[in-house]
């Protein structure tokens, strides 16, 4: 009987295919964003192929350039977006507050270059505030995340709809370069959604904040016990969600030259932004993926419009398109995510694949 | 943990209890989930009356009914899909492409209006089965999968509409969201939609009472558990996305007879469906709430509208009373269940 | 087995005089006025390992987690270096010095082994997280936990194999500068030579001058590692001894202390053991390797061997849960395909897993709903008749609620048991599998649930029974299985000893070190007896 169960245990490896793939692309695949840079590559490929077989310019530095510029906006949204779904919550309200801070931009500024600073000072502090209130109903009152944003957004439609008709202020004249000059070849607007992303990476790698709201959103109850207070992680989550969502409402009236009550809703930015970021590879009930991810996300976005756009396809099949491929990518990486836990479990338990071969070790046990 | 009863003086489970004193203690348990949306709508009436007496005929609440009727089924709709433990985002636009498609293909010709309402329902179960698929087979979350339906659906249906919606419904078509049987007692006229919302009311309260609303609590409130009980947890959930499509179509139906064809006629719907069934008592993740707190809540958000209407508050500020409220009575309901 | 004689020499000199490390002083506690511990005593010098053995259930567990701070004892005191003390939070306990690695890890699989280790106390520099001292830091306490074969600080968590998890779990002890660590079944998941790594490690901690307090079943371990040991059974204290003065059948005497027949149902005499209901040839998935197995109808088969031996794996693959992806499987001598726990349910078979919470109840839900739950999944409808049936099942497990609309998760453990029998009551099976099914519940509901068990295979119905409690193996089963590493590694009539078993799920032969021969030798006798009775 002995002899039956002292076979070797050889470990099962584990990580899939990726595990084999080494230095720094294999470094980069391993991550929870990896198989997103997968699909982004893809996608530019066929992109690249079909706007190239079609007779267009896809990688020509100005359709590059336009590329960029659209994906700001949505970009520093689901930078923040990116913060509050780590930490297993959401913000349904980014919509209102960008329109929000579009209009108090814009009105603040009335087109005078002194008011500038006070313009941008002014939106930041309501997004702090909207932030904390979001955060607040949140953890202290324990709403649900959906709830309490849904109801704030609520709150914020209201006043804009109660208080604005249509476009109101008027952007400083030096306020409107932030849209449309550039810096070198460079887009200052491009710039600043780098810098937003930048300022984002930055904070998960290297602050406490950024390491505890992994925790947090991983798993809650393993955070506490290390003695992360839970709620300020929260609550600083969506103070900086609801601070991407004020510049991006910043930078929307840079390029629109006014502020507007609808602009937030227009492009819905409430979804797309969690859309942006589940496709970057970012885990819905948090702790798991990266901003790095969600950028990759809001550029495969842009590249699909961009290519939509080239081929002149319906606008409104883009987001058929749109819809089918966040999707696909998102069960994609289900997938694949349920395969590794599988092969982990295998090994845990030390147990070999059934692919290699069950020894007939114990051929005694037969009937 | 406090809650936990003392083990010994117990009686043994269903002994000594008269049928009364169960269907008491089932009506006060039924009631505990939902008061909260109960004495909200006492309250708001009482305001609505003070201001408006003449609001409180038959007529008037009929009428009042007649309004709250696709707000309460999809409210029913999106109970199913929140207690299964999901999200359905998709409904608001699925009523838009139902009014549009409906108009298009209806193009005023009353000979065609049942072979249409056919085909919309044909569409509902569709969009149903598919949002459960990516949901259950797929694994995608299910807030993502019914957010990219959204984008689909309303891409889908202005693409093939070219952008703006055209045609017109049939006056037959219309009148199931407009009219209903003159001459009624009481009522003058019992409209159509408040029959559609309590013969589907009933359905639904049958439903949920019966295996497969326990089979959707049970889903909602522990997948695992009710899977190793044999219960087959993808079949339960795409069910319950189907229902939340079918009301979806049949608020679209309604909703196209008396608001009338435009493309923002859903915009918004399911964000207040979800907030009708939260509001009364639905549990977002699953496992708790009722189809009736579910009406309530939507004929609360109603009454709220109506009030707010009397009062002559801005239609935007509608909006924003909305929010607090909805924060307010989730955060006492969920005060209330942790206390007691 | 040699050790203490050298570690008051290897203890720091701060320690050698004073007061011991770690003081428990007449430790009591009451849950809802049930005494889990009675007055028990404890104490841990530095640089020694005081292991701690008992059955489960004898309050182990609640002891270690008074220690730490999760509770606060009824009575008693808590001296660390001489200092009362009094934890209200396991935070606490940290900052005085005492850590726990839990059988189940306190980790984030997803992230990286230093930011694990120091979750919630990152190194600074300036305004930013300091991640090289960070991994440094880790660097070097990994590299003295396992100088060989060090942890990268960068490693995601969740990709290292459990015993290495388990080290970080150490060294985040090690990081917070805990002077006690306790450690609760930490080789449950460990293979054989995993374990030899962990010694190592407690090895170093006690040249560290840390106070270990070792939790484990396998007495074998502690006559390797520790110097003294304790025997709790019941809640009480029974004797501090160090290892030199027992045996191991000693320690068994002391942790069961009690005749085992007169707590457990008779069993069933050889004649009413029906036909085979259940037959597995060759089968195998994942996680379990060429599996052959009989269950006949009317007999209790106890389901042996070491936590993550595969027990509860194949419990899930005859249900479908994680079905087997070769082999046969025949019921009632029909060969069957069982893809799901639904076909399971369908085909007669009921599974009362290991975690009622989790796995077998929705808590929200009523007693009347949860009863119905398997019914429902077979999609039957629920009629008048049926609800009058359901209040017959309570009755008949004995289930106390304050009514059948009460929801369960306000019962008690032991009645929520009852009502997850109730739910496969109702489906009237032909198998069921019972994945230890009297943990956590008290000891006087342990003899009721034991009865029902019994009650069912008199009834002709087919049993497995998975327990770690060996006397609960031992007393109700017909015949025991035991597995190892994910297959069969033998079986056992009724009645064997503990070091039977034990001998067959850790393929260790001195695990009793009095009677090593006989036992290992009895054990293969007895198998090959049944195996020539199967062919």
């Amino acid at each position: 009987m002995n002899r039956a169960v002292s076979r070797p245990q050889p470990r099962v490896s584990v990580g899939g295919p990726w595990n084999k793939v080494t230095g720094a692309f294999g470094a980069i695949a391993r991550t929870t964003s990896g198989p997103v840079y997968l699909v982004l590559l893809v996608v530019f490929i066929i992109c690249f192929a079909v706007v190239t077989i079609d007779g267009g310019e896809f990688l020509s530095v100005d359709n590059v350039r336009d590329m960029l510029v659209r994906s700001v906006a949505l970009g520093i949204v689901a930078a923040g977006q990116t913060l509050v779904i780590l930490g297993a919550s959401l913000d349904l309200s980014v919509a209102y507050v960008i329109s929000l801070s579009s209009l108090l931009g814009a009105e603040t500024m009335d087109g005078q270059n002194g008011q500038i600073i006070t313009g941008i000072g002014l939106v930041l502090l309501v997004g702090l505030g909207i932030g904390l209130v979001n955060g607040i109903v949140i953890t202290k009152l324990r709403v649900n995340a959906f709830i309490a944003t849904l109801g704030v957004g609520l709150i914020i439609r209201g006043y804009l709809e109660a208080n604005y008709a249509g476009p109101a202020g008027k952007s400083a004249p030096d306020f409107l370069k932030l849209g449309f000059e550039s810096w070198g070849p460079i887009p200052l607007s491009v710039i600043l959604l780098f810098a937003v992303v930048g300022a984002v990476w930055a904070l998960l790698r290297w602050s406490r904040f950024g390491n505890r709201l992994y925790a947090v959103g991983g798993d809650e109850q393993v955070a506490k016990l290390s003695g992360v207070r839970t709620h300020r992680v929260i609550i600083t989550a969506h103070v900086l969600c609801a601070l991407a969502a004020a510049i991006t409402g910043l930078f929307l009236a840079s390029r629109l030259g006014a502020g507007s009550p609808l602009v937030g809703q227009e492009a819905s930015y409430d979804l797309q932004s969690i859309a942006a970021v589940v496709l970057g590879g970012t885990y819905l009930l948090g702790g798991r993926g990266g901003v790095l991810g969600t950028l990759a996300g809001v550029l495969i976005l842009a590249m699909l419009d961009n290519t939509f756009d080239q081929l002149e396809v319906d606008p409104f099949a883009k987001d058929v398109a749109r819809g089918l491929i966040i999707i696909a990518a998102v069960a994609a990486y289900s997938v694949r995510w349920r395969r590794r836990r599988r092969s982990e479990q295998a090994a845990a338990e030390g147990v070999e694949p059934p692919a290699g071969g069950t020894p007939a070790l114990q051929e005694g046990r037969t009937t | 943990m406090s809650a936990r009863p003392a083990p010994v003086p117990e009686p043994p489970a269903g002994a000594g209890q008269s049928r009364t004193e169960q269907a008491l203690g089932l009506a006060a348990a039924a009631f505990r989930g939902t008061a909260i949306v109960w004495l909200l709508l006492i309250a708001l009436w009482v305001a609505i009356g003070i201001k408006n007496p003449n609001s409180l005929t038959p007529e008037q609440l009929v009428l009042y009914l007649k309004r709250a009727a696709p707000l309460a089924i999809l409210a029913i709709g999106a109970y199913f899909v929140l207690a299964s433990g999901e999200f359905d985002l998709s409904v608001g636009s699925l009523v838009t492409v139902v009014v549009v498609v409906a108009a298009r293909l209806n193009d005023g010709d009353p000979a065609n209006t049942l072979p249409v309402l056919a085909l919309l329902f044909a569409l509902g179960l569709a969009v149903g089965l598919f949002n459960g698929f990516c949901t259950t087979i797929l694994r995608v979350p299910s807030f993502i999968v019914t957010l990219a339906m959204l984008l689909m659906l309303s891409g889908a249906v202005f693409l093939w509409t070219k952008g703006a919606p055209r045609g017109a419904l049939a006056d037959n078509f219309r009148s199931i969201g407009r009219e209903g049987i003159d001459g009624f007692p009481v009522l003058n006229q019992l409209p159509y939609s408040v029959i559609i919302l309590l013969a589907i009311g009933g359905i639904a309260i049958w439903l949920a009472r019966g295996g497969f609303g326990r089979r959707v609590l049970a889903v909602g409130d522990n997948d695992r558990a009710a899977a190793l009980s044999g219960i087959s947890v993808h079949r339960v959930r795409i069910a319950a996305f189907v229902l939340s499509a079918i009301s979806a179509v049949i608020a679209g139906i309604i909703l196209g007879g008396f608001a009338g064809v435009t493309a923002q006629v859903g915009i918004g719907l399911e964000f207040q469906a979800i907030t009708a069934a939260v509001l009364g008592g639905t549990v977002l993740g699953g496992g708790r709430g009722s189809v009736t707190g579910a009406i309530a809540g939507a004929l609360v958000l109603q009454a709220l509208f109506m009030l707010l209407n009397l009062y002559g508050v801005d239609r935007a500020l509608e909006q924003a009373f909305t929010g607090l409220i909805i924060i307010g009575a989730v955060s006492l309901a969920g005060f209330r269940a942790r206390g007691g | 087995m040699s050790a203490e004689s050298e570690t008051s020499e290897k203890a720091p000199s701060g320690a050698a005089g004073g007061p011991p490390l770690l003081e428990m002083r007449g430790i009591s506690k009451e849950f809802y006025g049930v005494r889990v511990l009675d007055k028990v005593d404890l104490d841990c010098k530095a640089g020694e390992v005081h292991a701690i053995v008992g059955e489960n259930g004898a309050g182990k567990s609640t002891l270690m987690k008074i220690l730490v701070g999760a509770y606060t004892p009824t009575e008693g005191e808590v001296r660390i270096e001489g200092e009362p003390v009094s934890f209200s939070h396991p935070l606490e306990g940290q900052h005085a010095g005492v850590s726990i690695i839990y059988q189940e890890f306190n980790l984030l699989p997803d992230r990286s082994v230093a930011e694990n280790i120091f979750l919630g106390r990152e190194p600074k520099r300036g305004l930013l997280v300091d991640r090289r001292q960070m991994e440094e830091r880790s660097a070097e306490i990994l590299e003295q936990l396992a100088p060989d074969d060090p942890i990268s600080p960068r490693a995601q968590v969740g990709l290292l194999s459990v015993d290495r998890q388990q080290t970080v779990e150490i060294a985040k002890a090690l990081s917070l500068d805990s002077k006690i660590v306790v450690m609760d079944e930490p080789t449950a998941a460990l293979a054989a030579h995993e374990v030899e790594r962990l010694f190592e490690q407690i090895e170093r901690l006690k040249e560290r001058g840390i106070g270990v307090v070792y939790i484990s079943h396998r007495l074998k371990e502690i006559f390797e590692i520790a110097e003294r040991v304790t025997v709790l059974k019941d809640g009480e204290r029974v004797d501090t001894k160090r290892p030199s003065e027992v045996t191991s059948p000693d320690l068994v005497r002391m942790m069961v202390g009690r005749e085992l027949d007169q707590y457990f149902p008779q069993r069933a005499d050889a004649g009413s053991r029906g036909p085979v209901k259940l037959r597995l040839r060759g089968a195998a998935n994942y996680l379990l390797s060429n599996i052959d197995l009989d269950v006949h109808g009317g007999e209790i088969l106890g389901l042996a061997g070491l936590q993550g031996s595969g027990r509860t794996e194949l419990a899930r693959a005859i249900f479908g849960a994680d079905p087997f992806d070769t082999g046969k499987l025949e019921l009632d001598g029909k060969e069957r395909e069982i893809r799901s726990p639904r076909e399971a349910v369908a085909a007669g078979i009921g599974f009362v897993t290991e975690d009622r919470k989790s796995e077998g109840l929705a808590l929200m839900q009523s007693v009347r709903d949860n009863v119905a739950l398997a019914w429902r999944g077979l999609r039957r409808s629920l009629r008048k008749q049926h609800e009058l049936e359901i209040g017959e099942l309570t009755k008949a497990v004995e289930l106390r609620a304050r009514g059948l609309g009460q929801e369960v998760r306000f019962l008690s453990g032991g009645n929520q048991q009852k009502v997850v029998l109730a739910k496969w009551l109702a489906t009237e099976p032909q198998l069921v599998i019972f994945d230890e099914p009297t943990r956590g519940i008290d000891v006087g509901a342990k003899a009721g649930i034991h009865d029902l068990i019994r009650g069912l295979a008199d009834e002709g119905v087919a049993v497995i029974m998975i327990s770690s409690e060996l006397p609960e193996v031992i007393g109700m089963s017909d015949r025991i299985i035991v597995m190892r590493h994910g297959s069969i590694a033998g079986e056992l009539a009724a009645g064997p000893t503990e070091a039977e078993i034990m001998f067959l799920a850790t393929g260790e032969r001195d695990i009793d070190v009095d009677q090593p021969a006989a036992t290992a030798a009895g054990g293969e006798r007895q198998q090959q007896e049944e195996e020539e009775e199967g062919s």
